[in-house]
């Protein structure tokens, strides 16, 4: 059966995108072990869920865009994978996207270029990453090992080439750790917050203090159950998970202040308390066209507006935020003072700490984002208001999503026009999205 | 070349000289071997004995092969000639393909059972696809028979004795892969393959497969001297010669014949089978087929659209496991309970099933991925049809029909999974009562192949049919009950564990007791029964059920659940439980005394068997029989409770009298059948 296609003309009045509804597994913190299910299988999970509150069929989606950053060899084109096994069909196509910490943004973005380009009108996006699954590799003295090994001609060759096996060949390589370092400029996603806290004389105290107030706040939101985008996982080993599992709810700057620097040995700032938490989780989302909309009789959470993407020097990628979206408001016109909310994803303490020093540094205004004076200030009342990846963590492929759907959430529970969700990308960028609640607008 | 006079063969010769016959039975759903699609064969062997090609294959353009004789031709048998015809004709049909000049290869897909796989067998080669649907067995003995087609003669020839005489004891049946490590087949590819190799194997033409080496001298004298013994203390262990001769028969005939010339093992092979279809179990165990056919196609009969989303409220034993049996067999479910580790306890069993019968883990994943945890219950909103299997409370599943009525489309059944409620009390509150019907599973799911498909009083005939139609789609066994207390099943057990109480509490032996049951050709005695129901279930079903049946509740029993002991669940009833196993002492008994206890135990059941049928509690006699053996594992020997009376030649309520112990038609024509195997309704294959 062939799928009706979506109108490609381009003299149709250009469509507003929406965010329909999303859902999102709870956040799982790695714990020294695999964790039970795969970053597809959280992918499916928060997909079925989003699909089951739906009016529409599953295979009216036309398109399945998923970001991750380190998929399982098995996983190839995961979003293809997740989209099959929701049932989407075997006429929905899917692609996979990959912009490191921004791959779930980026997800979401490439919906929005699909919706308004005509090339589809109901598009599920979104980001999964099971880090705790991030494999642990051969070395590559062993594996040349064992390519010699296995290509030697002889019984003699084959001896000669055994006899060189050497114990240190079976050290393994954590994944995890190379995927966390940027190749380029040689430096560590803690290392460049390191940099940052220096720059702009970011303290130890000021780091553990805002990492403290991120549990405080998630640990509020599940009590208020501010996250309604979280939908309960299970796994087949007989286990269940209703909420994220990495707030502390004893967290204190004093408990903080014992923890020793983990990137820059032994006087550094940034510790595993005052940075995001290794994380697997997944999130998705549904976008729709004004057409979709009616089509369907969707409800609609946030209306998308604008995103913008920005590349720095890597040695300071946590400015990210600051240079996507200071271009994209200053688009709009508008400044800091015209956003009621933020996102703006906490994959340091120091990192956000800087974002918000540099746009009140008038020098940094000037010299890097063309501005004449000091861009403002960020109310922190209004600064990831029920956590970030702090407490939550930081499911590299999945926290794009993640800022998107829960400040929408946030906008409505608020009854706020407009939100900004942002986040800093290793290898020197940064992303960001402009969001509208429909129901505030006067 | 294709010659199209023929109804059920299709036989074509192509231009590089390999001639291709096609079985494609004539209105059917698979190929069986009734008198006339042997009488086509005959007629197309003749025609490939004249073309003389290169060499022949045999396929199904079905989605299986074969799947043996024709049972139902087997059980309107009138007389011991007309079996031994029908053997001989089938027998010598296999030798007329064996004695073909060019070589033949048998390409098999789907099921090849019995007469189906004996034609295999008669071929030179064997090749069959690696598909999990693909089984290959010779499974006459779970009928009461042995295979007649020659099979007992060439497949030890094939496959060393021990191998091939386990296969035909046990009835059970191998996938491709499985069957080529044995050497039924000589390959097992990926389907898309099988033309082709069949093709090159003829060509290549290496010679049949023979056992080879030391597994020879299985067949010899000493050999079999040797094993004889061993096998049948191992079937020993298992059936009772008494009950289930077709294995013992078996075993003597390659016995006592396996060292002999092939042509005196056929004509050994066939007098063995004509003495079994003679007696009452080969009948009896046919009967229990056609019961079983006749369930699967009266579900086939409904113009009502299959369900394919069910909502399945309550995760708790039966609940889970009816959404993990659902999803194994297609369905797409959603499963809702307030607790989150519940449903993820059915997902753990769930995955233990499906590894266990779906083996790859693509479809492992696929079945999971069908099995959806749905704690807020939105699956409500899209389902086909809602099972319900939470506390059995009247109230607490009122409330859960009005709030799910609220957001159920039109369409969509709710079926309850209680086995004591009344429905017409559940569907008080409804504001459409028509819509819900019972669909009574049993424990342990993945095990009992029945399910009592409820009749309310106000319950829609299509809300039914759509319910039995699920029922089908499931691999399971619907069966039409009426509601009353116990429906069928619990019905007539109840007096039958109840009387078990009572001898119990007079001072009879638990061991005793159960032995002497399971002598009689129960599963399980009825003390370990009502201990792995749960002692407090029982009292409960009773309780429901007093009052209406007459029941008197033995002291001991409500004494046993005061004290806690609930039976296997909390590791003491009637026995003390070991890792969920029973201890049981020995205990020296005469058989004698064993077969009057036994129908002692036994009798209680029978009776009440009696007085569902005529309280029309199913819609005939046969179908009491049904229940009785797909929901207890009642004696299948025996053809059922009702068959057996007829048969023993007494009755216990009423008027009706059988006139001899023969097993001829009875006074009571629901109980009877024409003949002796085939029950009332009389259908064609397929």
């Amino acid at each position: 059966m062939a799928r009706a296609q979506p109108s490609r003309s381009r003299s149709r009045k250009a469509t507003d995108v929406w965010l329909v509804d999303g859902s999102r597994t709870p956040f799982l913190k790695f714990r020294g072990r695999p964790n039970a299910l795969s970053a597809a299988d959280l992918g499916v999970a928060a997909g079925r869920q989003l699909l089951l509150r739906q009016p529409c069929p599953v295979d009216a989606i036309d398109e399945v865009i998923f970001g991750c950053a380190g998929p399982a060899p098995e996983e190839a084109n995961i979003a293809r994978i997740i989209a099959l096994r929701l049932g989407c069909g075997h006429e929905t196509p899917a692609w996979s996207v990959q912009r490191n910490c921004g791959s779930g943004m980026q997800a979401v973005d490439n919906g929005l270029q699909s919706i308004r380009g005509g090339r589809a009108d109901l598009v599920l996006c979104g980001g999964t990453e099971a880090m705790s699954r991030a494999p642990l590799m051969f070395d590559e003295s062993f594996v040349r090992w064992l390519a010699d090994l296995q290509q030697a001609k002889s019984l003699g060759q084959r001896l000669r080439r055994a006899a060189a096996f050497r114990p240190r060949m079976l050290k393994p390589v954590v994944a995890l750790l190379r995927g966390l370092t940027d190749p380029v400029s040689g430096m560590s996603m803690g290392q460049t917050a390191e940099k940052l806290a220096t720059n702009f004389g970011i303290t130890r105290q000021d780091m553990d203090e805002y990492a403290v107030r991120s549990h405080q706040r998630l640990a509020h939101a599940q009590d208020e159950a501010r996250l309604p985008e979280v939908d309960p996982v299970h796994a087949s080993d007989g286990n269940a998970w209703a909420d994220d599992d990495g707030v502390r709810r004893d967290s204190s700057v004093e408990n903080l202040a014992r923890l020793k620097p983990v990137f820059e040995k032994p006087y550094g700032r940034v510790t595993a308390g005052n940075s995001a938490q290794v994380t697997d989780g997944a999130a998705a989302l549904l976008l729709a066209s004004d057409r979709a909309v009616e089509e369907h009789g969707l409800p609609v959470l946030a209306r998308i507006r604008d995103s913008e993407w920005a590349g720095l020097d890597p040695a300071q990628m946590g400015l990210g935020p600051v240079h996507a979206t200071t271009p994209m408001l200053r688009r709009h016109r508008m400044n800091l003072g015209s956003i009621d909310y933020w996102e703006l994803n906490e994959a340091f303490a120091a990192q956000v700490l800087a974002c918000l020093a540099a746009w009140r540094d008038r020098d940094y205004c000037r010299d890097h984002l063309g501005l004449g004076k000091a861009w403002g200030e960020i109310d922190p009342q209004r600064l990831n208001v029920d956590g970030g990846g702090i407490s939550l963590g930081h499911p590299v492929g999945t926290s794009g999503a993640r800022i998107v759907l829960h400040l929408a959430h946030v906008l409505r529970r608020e009854n706020a026009r407009r939100g900004v969700a942002t986040l800093c990308i290793g290898g020197g960028q940064g992303g960001a999205m402009l969001i509208e609640n429909p129901e505030a607008e006067s | 070349m294709s010659r199209t006079d023929l109804q059920h063969v299709e036989l074509e010769f192509g231009s590089d000289g390999i001639a291709w016959l096609w079985l494609d039975v004539a209105d059917a759903g698979a190929n069986t071997l009734s008198t006339p699609v042997i009488a086509e064969l005959e007629e197309a062997l003749g025609r490939v004995e004249e073309e003389r090609p290169r060499g022949l294959v045999i396929g199904s353009r079905k989605p299986g092969f074969i799947a043996g004789a024709d049972v139902r031709e087997f059980g309107r048998l009138e007389s011991v000639d007309e079996a031994a015809t029908l053997i001989r004709r089938g027998q010598d049909l296999m030798d007329r393909i064996a004695a073909l000049p060019a070589p033949t290869v048998a390409r098999i897909q789907g099921h090849c059972l019995g007469g189906g796989l004996e034609l295999a067998l008669a071929c030179r080669y064997r090749v069959a696809d690696n598909d999990p649907g693909t089984r290959l067995g010779l499974p006459e003995v779970k009928l009461g028979i042995h295979p007649g087609f020659g099979g007992s003669a060439r497949l030890p020839m094939i496959v060393w004795a021990p191998s091939a005489l386990d296969l035909m004891l046990s009835g059970r049946t191998l996938d491709g892969r499985a069957a080529r490590r044995m050497g039924v087949v000589d390959q097992a590819v990926s389907p898309w393959q099988v033309d082709e190799t069949a093709r090159r194997i003829l060509l290549a033409d290496p010679g049949p497969r023979r056992v080879r080496g030391w597994r020879r001298l299985a067949n010899s004298g000493t050999g079999r001297a040797l094993l004889r013994p061993i096998m049948e203390r191992q079937l020993r262990g298992k059936v009772r010669r008494e009950h289930y001769p077709a294995p013992y028969a078996l075993l003597d005939l390659w016995a006592r014949h396996g060292g002999e010339p092939l042509p005196r093992r056929l004509r050994a092979e066939r007098e063995s089978l004509v003495r079994l279809v003679e007696g009452r179990t080969a009948n009896n165990l046919i009967r229990v087929f056609l019961l079983q056919d006749r369930l699967k196609t009266e579900a086939r009969d409904t113009r009502e659209a299959i369900p394919e989303h069910v909502h399945v409220v309550g995760a708790g034993t039966m609940g889970g496991d009816i959404a993990a049996w659902l999803a194994l067999n297609g369905k797409r479910v959603t499963l809702v309970d307030p607790s989150g580790e519940a449903i993820a306890a059915t997902l753990r069993r769930a995955r233990e099933l499906f590894q266990r019968r779906l083996k790859t883990p693509a479809r492992v994943t696929a079945a999971l991925d069908r099995l959806i945890p749905d704690p807020a219950g939105r699956g409500a909103a899209r389902a086909d049809l809602v099972i319900e299997a939470i506390i059995e409370d009247v109230d607490a599943k009122r409330s859960l029909y009005a709030d799910l009525e609220a957001r159920l489309p039109a369409h969509a059944v709710i079926a309850t999974n209680t086995s004591s409620l009344p429905l017409e009390q559940l569907a008080e509150g409804l504001t459409d009562p028509g819509r819900l019907i019972g669909l009574h599973f049993f424990n342990p799911v993945a095990k009992m192949p029945l399910v009592e498909v409820v009749a309310g009083r106000a319950s829609d005939a299509a809300a039914l049919d759509r319910g039995q139609a699920l029922v089908a789609g499931i691999d399971k066994l619907p069966l039409r009950v009426r509601s009353a207390p116990g429906f069928l099943v619990n019905r007539i057990l109840m007096p039958y564990m109840l009387k078990a109480a009572r001898l119990h509490a007079e001072g009879e032996v638990r061991e005793k007791i159960d032995r002497a049951a399971r002598r009689f050709g129960m599963p399980m005695g009825p003390l370990e029964l009502a201990d792995s129901v749960g002692l407090d279930v029982c009292v409960a079903a009773a309780e429901t059920m007093a009052e209406a049946q007459g029941l008197e509740i033995p002291e001991r029993f409500r004494q046993y659940v005061q004290e806690g002991r609930l039976g296997r669940k909390s590791g003491r009833g009637f026995y003390e439980y070991r890792k969920g196993k029973p201890r049981r002492s020995r205990v020296r008994a005469d058989s004698a005394e064993l077969d009057r206890l036994g129908e002692t135990l036994v009798e209680p059941l029978l009776a009440e068997a009696e007085r569902c049928r005529d309280d029309g509690i199913v819609a005939d006699g046969d179908l009491v029989d049904a229940g009785a053996i797909f929901g207890t594992g009642f004696a299948p020997f025996t053809g059922g409770p009702l068959h057996y009376l007829a048969e023993r030649g007494q009755s216990r309520v009423g008027e009706n009298h059988g006139s001899d112990s023969q097993g001829d038609a009875s006074g009571s024509e629901s109980t009877a059948s024409t003949s002796p195997a085939s029950p009332d309704r009389d259908r064609t294959a397929g």
